[in-house]
């Protein structure tokens, strides 16, 4: 259980910094995905499984929708 | 130090969380993309809303539906038993309020980008100081 929580909390702070340290806004598109994943899964290991529902569909799903439209619609480029 | 050590270690979660809080306040600040200011509130909010999840949370204690609840023989509810839901449904909320925050920053910023051809806030600035 302590150990399922601290693994998952350590994935979700290396996508957090990777999703802010890349240069492609896609990629961070994708690492941002891949963060609010994990935060579905640490929601649903503390057995707020309603919460972890939404993260889920709202969070993963409709966000990402939302920032990869934004992005084909601006630019890829950033400079930090 | 020996004393503070075992208080850092009981309450790791909390010490994580006021990670996660400070590298979106980092993004918010530092960056320079619009984008990516974005994500640091994103991820800001997240973390709050991480925090008072955990503050539900009970050891040995299960999901809040009360058990044996049709099958009535009369026993009494322990508070203990179950874990608080009360922060769930207010967390529930905040997520849907923060993907509407992020739905409308975007049409903003690709409104932004029709307008003067950029995302980054320095060139911006230079362009509204034209």
């Amino acid at each position: 259980m302590l150990w399922i929580d601290l693994i998952v909390l350590t994935f979700v702070i290396f996508c957090a910094i990777a999703a802010i340290t890349v240069k492609d806004l896609l990629a961070t598109a994708i690492l941002f995905g891949a963060y609010s994943f994990m935060m579905c899964l640490l929601w649903a290991v503390m057995g707020a499984v309603d919460v972890a529902f939404t993260e889920a569909s709202v969070g993963a799903g409709v966000s990402t929708v939302f920032f990869v439209a934004a992005v084909f619609r601006t630019s890829r480029r950033t400079k930090d | 130090m020996t004393d503070l050590l075992p208080l850092i270690v009981a309450k790791y979660n909390y010490w994580l969380y006021v990670i996660l809080m400070m590298i979106g306040l980092y993004a918010m600040i530092a960056k320079n993309n619009l984008i990516k200011k974005l994500v640091g509130m994103n991820i800001f909010q997240t973390a709050i809303i991480l925090f008072y999840v955990s503050i539900g949370y009970k050891v040995d204690a299960t999901l809040p539906i009360i058990q044996g609840a049709h099958g009535g023989q009369g026993a009494a509810i322990q508070a203990a038993d179950y874990i608080n839901p009360l922060p769930h449904v207010l967390m529930l909320t905040a997520i849907v309020v923060s993907v509407a925050t992020f739905g409308v920053a975007m049409a903003l910023a690709v409104r932004i980008y029709q307008r003067y051809q950029t995302l980054e806030e320095d060139e911006l600035r230079m362009r509204l100081s034209e």
